[in-house]
């Protein structure tokens, strides 16, 4: 156990440290929630960029600073980002998911006309994968590509497509071979949400916001060459930035700064003539949820150890999303009820605390458990990959399917 | 940067683990529990010919000379394998008294014995954690009066470390004049605990600290239980993973089912961060005492919430078979129940570390 990260390294951080303690006031407030970066957060990104503390280790010619991957280097920027509560670079579905996606699978045309837009936050992308008829099942996606005189003809419906409204383009899964069988018949397109036939609906949620939406496709034209990766592979290129998102729900830094943020909430919430915190009961579930934050976070440094040494981050690595999910949860709860009837207080009401981010954060976090693979789908990994359980037992034609697909 | 256990960890825990694999199968942990002893001579000697018995004893006295990070890596393949031997008291507690509290001279009449195997000590520090039934250990003049419930490693011991209602520690004969010791009988047979009743009994004391000898003790103990707990819950799970892959109903085995590979998942999802807390939580034993303290509450907290879910559950994955005393599981259930509440339950621990971050009302 050796929890020094040495003295390269923390020149390293006194580095970035100071970095934030000269810049960090140019930071706008949570650069990353906003669906389309304000003139700030450009401004912002522009300088983490810069410096390398976005996209620090994609290639120069793409946009990025160029470094070496360091997986320690990447946590300290995060260690202290977090710390003097500034936000980080954007990590918005476009520097997320796709541009890992294109540089690991795009041509050398697409690295180069995509990446850096994107990481400049110039070009803002949404994700179209889920259909009302393919969630937990995605491969059973039916959005439809007939190919004709050079061009992809696409019909159907995306859900969930966030930021839909705002993008200026889509990363999107469609079913471009009809016979074959559902995992092998999908391809990856990207193109403009301007195009014509391209309908968005904002898909209003329990929060009473429109944090999603729904996009309609009516005979939408993308020229053929707007595919990553060859026909039918679409599922093998989405499957590699689903990865990336997984790793993102999971941050051990946010969920010790919600943390702390609550433990603020129940020293100043006031109930009679003592703070909420006094109350033994709410208490006892603070310490408890702050012994399920450490526990995380040290479970973060075993995954980067684990990392560092080469190894797959195994079982430590597996259930990150389903436990930090649940976790951002119990956390917003309890702030709830550490405030009583205040915490029913929403929609910018008189009395309301703190803007009603924990009613928001309740109910958006159940979002998050939900999506981006469900609890269940969660625990079927936890199960079949860590644990080496058996599978279900599928239906005669998906096997069938599956078998074609292999062969 | 290396989060984890040291390649000299890791041969520690594979040859500890290989010898109570050896010393201390399931037939052996039933047979000590059938006859009453929560002691095996077996398991014993093999612990102590690989050294163990003087773990964290200093080489400069006979011992090894390890971290509580060391000792929380036996202590979890104790746990897996349930084994009926002393090793809380007699082998990380007494010493860490001595080493903490002890005089020289009693740092050389005392360790280099320990570390032999001459004398075993018992270690009675519950009432530092809360007093129950109204007892509590007085010291006047050198003697000792009232009574120490939970004691650990009673049975067999010669020697014992008693904490006085100061919290200062003594250093007791077990045959001394005074010294009436009684046997508790709990969930768990693996382990022998008990209670002391002191009457005037003359008592050698360590170091008068302000009871900060005794709260690293109480410390170095919760990391350890909760690394015992680790073991036990660790092979609950392997043991409901592997039931569920043979066992068949419906013509299925029951792992194919989603209800009971959600359990499985459940249980492994919620074990493995506390795989890291208690190693962090050793190490912060070995080289933070201010942070040590707070964190050995989260692990002992955490672990034994955990735990409890992981013992019912892994119990119920094997149906009406986990219910029978046939497949021993219940062992290993009572360990993790044992583990739970020693030296503090979650509630107990968790209002210690509100109050060790000034999180208790001021007023």
């Amino acid at each position: 156990m050796n929890l020094e990260y040495g003295p390269e390294y923390e020149r390293f951080r006194d580095e970035v440290r100071d970095f934030l303690a000269r810049n960090g006031k140019r930071a706008p407030e949570s650069a990353q929630r906003a669906a389309r970066p304000t003139t700030d957060a450009v401004a912002w990104q522009n300088l983490l960029l810069e410096h390398g503390y976005t996209a620090r280790t994609i290639p120069r010619e793409y946009g990025g600073y160029g470094a070496e991957p360091d997986i320690l280097e990447a946590r300290i920027i995060a260690e202290e980002f977090a710390r003097a509560c500034v936000p980080g670079g954007l990590s918005n579905q476009g520097v997320s998911m796709l541009v890992p996606t294109l540089l690991e699978l795009g041509t050398e045309e697409q690295k180069r006309r995509w990446i850096e837009p994107t990481l400049r936050g110039e070009i803002v992308w949404c994700q179209g994968y889920s259909e009302p008829g393919a969630g937990s099942d995605l491969a059973s996606l039916r959005t439809s590509a007939r190919e004709e005189n050079g061009h992809f003809v696409i019909n159907g419906q995306k859900i969930w497509t966030s930021t839909a409204r705002q993008a200026d383009m889509i990363f999107c899964l469609v079913r471009t071979e009809t016979e074959a069988p559902k995992h092998a018949g999908i391809s990856y397109l990207i193109f403009s949400m301007d195009l014509p036939g391209i309908e968005v609906r904002p898909l209003k949620t329990m929060t009473g916001h429109a944090e999603f939406n729904e996009t309609f496709f009516t005979d939408v034209r993308v020229p053929v060459d707007q595919i990553v990766g060859q026909r039918g592979q679409g599922w093998f290129v989405a499957n590699a930035t689903l990865g990336h998102e997984r790793g993102m729900l999971g941050d051990p830094d946010a969920l010790e700064n919600r943390l702390l943020a609550l433990i603020r909430l129940m020293q100043e919430e006031q109930i009679g003539s003592a703070r909420a915190i006094d109350n033994p009961v709410l208490r006892d579930r603070l310490v408890a949820l702050q012994a399920e934050v450490a526990a995380m976070k040290y479970n973060g440094m075993r995954v980067l150890s684990n990392q560092l040494k080469g190894e797959s981050g195994g079982m430590a690595k597996l259930i990150v999303k389903l436990q930090s999910c649940e976790l951002a949860h119990q956390i917003s709860a309890l702030a709830i009820d550490a405030m009583g009837e205040m915490g029913i207080l929403y929609a910018e009401s008189p009395r309301e605390r703190e803007g009603g981010v924990w009613q928001w954060n309740y109910m958006f976090q159940l979002g998050l458990i939900i999506g981006g693979g469900t609890a269940q789908i969660q625990k079927n990994i936890i199960a079949e990959r860590g644990l080496n359980m058996p599978r279900e037992p599928r239906l005669a034609l998906d096997a069938a399917q599956s078998r074609k697909g292999v062969a | 940067m290396d989060f984890g256990l040291s390649p000299e960890q890791e041969m520690l825990r594979d040859t500890v683990g290989r010898c109570l694999a050896e010393t201390c199968p399931l037939d052996h942990v039933r047979s000590c529990s059938e006859t009453g002893s929560a002691v095996s001579d077996q398991v014993m000697a093999a612990l102590h010919d690989i050294g163990l018995t003087g773990l964290l004893v200093p080489e400069v006295h006979g011992g090894l000379g390890m971290t509580l990070l060391d000792a929380a890596v036996v202590a979890e393949q104790l746990g897996r394998a349930v084994a009926p031997a002393p090793f809380l008291a007699l082998s990380v507690l007494a010493p860490l008294a001595l080493m903490l509290a002890g005089s020289a001279a009693q740092q050389a009449e005392w360790l280099p014995r320990i570390a032999s195997g001459a004398v075993r000590f018992g270690v009675a520090i519950a009432g530092i954690v809360e007093e129950r039934d109204g007892v509590r250990v007085r010291a006047d003049g050198g003697r000792l009066t009232g009574t120490a419930l939970f004691a650990l490693d009673f049975a067999g011991a010669d020697y014992f470390i008693v904490g006085d209602v100061s919290g200062r520690l003594h250093l007791l004969a077990a045959a001394s004049t005074g010294v009436e010791r009684i046997a508790l009988q709990t969930i768990d047979t693996t382990r022998s605990i008990g209670e002391l009743r002191l009457t005037g009994a003359i008592a050698e004391p360590l170091a008068d600290d302000g009871g900060l000898a005794a709260r690293r003790l109480r410390d170095a103990g919760r990391v350890l239980l909760a690394a015992d707990s680790l073991g036990a819950g660790e092979a609950m799970i392997e043991k409901a993973v592997a039931y569920a892959g043979e066992r068949e109903q419906f013509g299925r085995v029951i792992g194919s089912f989603q209800a009971v590979k959600h359990m499985c998942a459940e249980m492994a999802a919620r074990h493995e961060p506390c795989r890291a807390l208690v190693w962090y939580a050793a190490h912060a034993f070995d080289t933070d005492p201010e942070e040590a303290a707070l964190v050995a509450c989260h692990a002992k907290s955490l672990t034994g919430e955990v735990h409890r879910f992981v013992a019912r559950t892994a119990t119920e994955v094997h149906g009406g078979m986990g219910f029978t005393d046939l497949l021993g599981l219940h062992f290993w259930f009572k360990r993790i129940g044992f583990d739970r509440q020693v030296l503090g339950g979650p509630e107990r621990v968790r209002s210690d570390a509100a109050q060790l971050q000034g999180l208790t009302a001021t007023t």
